[in-house]
């Protein structure tokens, strides 16, 4: 070689030059492999329609068959009430028996049954409308015979207005949660992707990225040149944690223009507490990685402990009060956890400091843990 | 190495150990006790089969493990005590290249100049000659994952360089790649020695290679088995390499079956037509090949290293054992000359017909248009290096992966319909030991036996068969994943073989094995061939293609040559009177079609 450096001793402290080689290099992977595209914008959008609309606990157009025994005129106008509301789609049927065949050949998911004397008993108010289902899913079944009632309550409002008597709630109605309830739940579960993007990027991203190292033996050449583990380490976290907040203007994004989720607290505050969920992702997916060092155990280890427990035990989904008391106290392992309270608190409540200053803790706390033993545990050294 | 030496050295280990622990529990001692110095501007290779801790050893070297025991100095520079001074001053190039395959050459090169701390401005007269020593030039955009082997050898080698390190260390950089390429690394290599006084300390499983260093350490199980400059490896076999001339009629691999159980001769092979044999050192007999007319050779490293193997030490007493099975001096030269004027397997139907064969993957033809036939009772060769298309041609005859064009019968059966009547008559081992190695190696065998549907008598015959060809006796109880290496592969062989084949497919069945294994493989391919199986091998071994009847020889997805072994050497003039080898052919063709072809990168 006619050309060659002399050669110079390890420098003592970082050198920017080096974590800035890293960090492009990352960045030029992360461009051209469409597997990190996929799951930095694709999946959050994905995610975001799926939950936004797919998850949605509200119901329309249900199929009902309607059986209305005789034609008083209160029957007919209930039986009415029930065509016209945009819930249920009813289908008109003679005998109760028929109704059951149609429910049998799941044609219908539900009976509503008005009987013989339906507006005599009304008069008496002691009228009973039936309100049929299956039972085999729970929870559709519950919405079905909530709205059911919402309606009857409604009609009967309306009754009572027209007679000009005082409405009073009759047997037949039960309780209206399920109505807002549905209306409520897209408002939790959009800013709720917001956890599982940030797992996804921080944790099993970087666990994926650093595993693939070892395993084609980039890592290796790596560790034999004057780069020391911190740079290495700070090589995989500063792109991943761009990539992140990436994926959290999207999620912002989408959830108060496409889903016009109200955002009541800052924007600048969510951000900061969503970069330390991020670095606690990011140092638990790094640490995950020094541990299983090839691609099918960092992504097994890294979905069973991060992005699991933020789907099932952060109280995104499942509401964390009614846990068993043992997986309650799991649940405070998990840093999810201290996440979504943050960011139901954001969305829903505004900057109620009382909350997010604990919770922010716990996550400060959480991440400067993590990732000192990060730092701790990765050598340049094979075992 | 004297004490001087020592000083001086740009590498020195001395006594090191280091031990592993295994999976169940067992202690894997990967080097043991191994001390070696590297002078400035010299070429050290560590040479020996897969598992004889040269990696362990290199990385010992480059910090990435620390010894149990033992000291390894870099440049004056404790590698135990200062880690990342050493990792910051030795260039090192592991086995699996290193390179960001999603980067570009480019991009390759950038990182690791920065990472050393080359200046910017620098760059472009520190990569020029790099380029123009490894032709990458014209590919610098190019990304690192499009290169052929050789080229990202050569990359990961030029990135290696970005600046002169103090040592540079490779691990097993010719393996995979083509002649041609490998050719052209060496030629790099001595570059750098003979121009900036670079110290390289290698590892390798090629013998030949060792032959090129200053000094070469075999290692054996973790242990030192020799060192030296090869010239005394060379010398060890002074006066005892033969070559011998088959009978007319006669192939060199069959006389070379018969020679190799010889008393007296520690190794034969079948070579550019002929059979170079070695003898034992305490041989009773004045020469075991008299009668034979023998012509005297020179001798070469692996010459010595047979000698050296200790197995072969003490060939008074095996050459004893091994007498009662071969047949006496005279009578072999009889036997030689007169039994089986021609076992010439040409002359029978074929049983592998292949025509215009193309597989794409994508954009990518990883079989470009190939067309042969294999017959009964042959062993038939394909040849290459990494990424010729052997494998993906071999998946394609077992029934594995459908052709994108062309017809493929095998044993009468179009591969692309072969049920399982087809798959009945064929035996596969493949390239990786693929058999469960949670279980023990008789169960290995009754679970093949029963996947074959072998029942009863014919069941317990084909068992005791099996234990009995292969001498799996000793090892029946053990975990087969836990087996050494050679009864791995012996099991895997007996497995494919159970149903009783008439065709048998190897996957690079070689590769990483030991020189004494290989042997002692092709010895049993032999025995196999000649009790009527047709034998289908793919190899990256050249010399190996002397032990086929006939073989193609592949690189790019294209076949080279076709022929038997003495027709595919025809393609090479000879040279120094010795008569080409297979390796000098290859590298004839392949500058041959680049002329030809106009010269494709």
């Amino acid at each position: 070689m006619s050309a060659p450096m002399p050669y110079s001793p390890p420098p003592a402290f970082a050198s920017l030059r080096r974590v800035l080689a890293l960090v492009y290099k990352e960045g030029m992977q992360i461009l051209r492999d469409p597997s990190s595209i996929a799951i930095s914008i694709v999946l959050p959008i994905v995610l975001i329609l799926l939950f936004g609309y797919g998850l949605s606990l509200d119901i329309k157009q249900v199929p009902i068959a309607l059986v209305v025994e005789g034609s008083s005129p209160a029957a007919t106008s209930l039986a009415g009430s029930f065509r016209l509301t945009r819930y249920f789609d009813p289908q008109t049927v003679p005998t109760l028996h028929a109704a059951e065949i149609l429910l049998q050949q799941r044609r219908v998911l539900g009976i509503v049954w008005i009987r013989h004397g339906f507006s005599r008993d009304f008069q008496a108010r002691r009228a009973r409308v039936a309100v049929l289902v299956q039972g085999a899913e729970v929870n559709r079944d519950r919405l079905i015979q909530g709205y059911a009632a919402s309606v009857i309550q409604q009609w009967s409002q309306q009754q009572a207005g027209r007679l000009g008597v005082v409405w009073q709630p009759g047997a037949t109605v039960e309780s209206r949660v399920w109505f807002n309830e549905a209306m409520r739940s897209r408002l939790f579960l959009v800013p709720g992707v917001i956890v599982l993007v940030m797992t996804l990027i921080g944790a099993l991203m970087t666990a994926l990225v650093v595993s693939r190292e070892w395993e084609r033996g980039t890592m290796e050449s790596l560790f034999v040149t004057p780069v020391r583990a911190g740079e290495i380490l700070l090589g995989k976290t500063i792109p991943y944690f761009m990539l992140g907040m990436i994926g959290l203007a999207l999620c912002i994004f989408s959830a108060t223009v496409l889903f016009k989720v109200p955002l009541v607290g800052s924007v600048w505050v969510l951000a900061v507490a969503s970069g330390l969920y991020l670095l606690v992702a990011l140092a638990l997916g790094l640490l995950i990685s020094t541990v299983a060092k090839n691609q099918f155990v960092a992504i097994q280890v890294a979905m069973l402990v991060t992005f699991l427990p933020a789907f099932i035990l952060s109280g995104f989904i499942f509401d964390l009060r009614s846990m068993p008391p043992f997986i309650q106290a799991v649940t405070f392992v998990v840093p999810a956890r201290y996440y979504v309270a943050v960011l139901q608190t954001i969305f829903l409540a505004g900057d109620v400091w009382a909350v997010l200053l604990p919770n922010g803790a716990v996550l400060l706390v959480m991440a400067v843990v993590l990732l000192a033993l990060t730092r701790a545990k990765t050598r340049k050294r094979l075992l | 190495m004297t004490m001087a030496d020592a000083s001086t050295a740009k590498l020195r280990c001395a006594n090191v150990h280091r031990s592993f622990r295994r999976k169940n529990g067992s202690v894997l001692r990967a080097v043991v006790d191994i001390s070696l110095a590297a002078q400035p501007g010299t070429v050290t290779a560590l040479v020996g089969p897969d598992g004889a801790g040269k990696t362990t050893l290199l990385r010992m070297i480059t910090a990435l493990i620390t010894p149990d025991q033992g000291s390894i100095e870099v440049a004056g520079v404790d590698v135990c005590k200062n880690p990342s001074a050493v990792q910051a001053m030795v260039g090192y190039m592991p086995q699996r290249f290193g390179l960001y395959e999603d980067l570009t050459v480019e991009e390759n090169l950038n990182l690791y100049a920065n990472l050393h701390g080359v200046p910017a401005r620098r760059r472009q007269a520190v990569y020029e000659p790099l380029m123009k020593m490894t032709a990458l030039a014209p590919f610098m955009h190019r990304l690192a994952g499009r290169l052929s082997g050789g080229m990202k050898q050569k990359l990961g080698l030029a990135c290696t360089l970005v600046r002169t390190p103090e040592l540079l260390v490779l691990d097993e950089p010719t393996v995979g790649v083509d002649p041609v390429s490998r050719r052209e690394l060496w030629e790099i290599i001595a570059r750098l020695v003979g121009e900036s006084g670079l110290t390289v300390v290698m590892s390798t499983p090629y013998l030949d290679e060792a032959e090129r260093c200053d000094a070469a350490l075999v290692l054996y199980e973790g242990r030192v088995i020799s060192a030296g400059p090869p010239h005394a490896m060379r010398e060890l076999a002074a006066g005892r390499v033969f070559r011998i001339s088959p009978p007319v009629g006669q192939t060199p691999r069959y006389m070379q079956s018969r020679l190799m159980n010889q008393p007296g001769l520690v190794d034969a092979v079948p070579e550019g037509g002929q059979v170079r044999c070695v003898t034992a050192p305490s041989s009773a007999d004045a020469n075991p090949l008299a009668g034979l007319m023998p012509q005297p050779a020179a001798p070469r490293f692996e010459d010595g290293f047979m000698i050296t193997l200790p197995q072969n030490q003490s060939s008074a007493a095996s050459a004893a054992v091994r007498g009662q099975r071969a047949p006496a001096n005279q009578i072999l030269a009889e036997s030689i000359g007169n039994a089986r004027p021609n076992n010439s397997p040409g002359s029978e139907e074929p049983v592998v017909e292949v025509h215009d064969l193309v597989r794409r993957f994508g954009e990518f033809i990883a079989v470009n248009h190939v067309t042969f036939t294999v017959r009964r009772r042959e062993i038939f060769g394909l040849l290459g290096p990494n990424g010729a298309g052997k494998s993906t041609t071999f998946r394609m005859l077992c029934g594995l992966l459908p052709p994108t064009s062309g017809t493929l019968r095998v044993a009468g059966v179009d591969a692309r319909r072969a049920g399982s009547a087809a798959r009945q008559r064929l035996g596969y081992v493949a390239q990786k030991f693929s058999l469960y190695g949670h279980l023990t190696m008789a169960q290995n065998l009754a679970f093949f036996a029963s996947a074959y549907g072998l029942h009863s008598a014919k069941r317990r015959a084909r068992l005791a068969w099996a234990i009995e060809e292969f001498e799996l006796g000793d090892y029946l109880q053990t975990l087969s994943g836990a087996a050494p290496g050679g009864y791995k592969q012996r099991l895997a062989m007996a497995c494919a073989l159970l149903h009783e084949p008439e065709l048998l497919f190897l996957d690079e069945p070689t590769s990483g094995v030991d020189p004494l294994a290989r042997r002692e493989f092709w010895q049993r391919i032999n025995t196999l061939a000649e009790g009527g199986v047709t034998v289908v091998v793919t190899t990256h071994f050249m010399e190996e293609a002397e032990y086929c009847d006939r073989l193609l020889i592949l690189n790019n997805g294209r076949i080279l040559a076709q022929g038997s072994p003495a027709e595919v050497r025809q393609h090479a003039l000879a040279k120094d009177s010795q008569p080409p080898t297979m390796e000098d052919a290859f590298i004839a063709i392949v500058e041959a079609s680049a002329v030809a072809g106009g010269g494709k990168a």
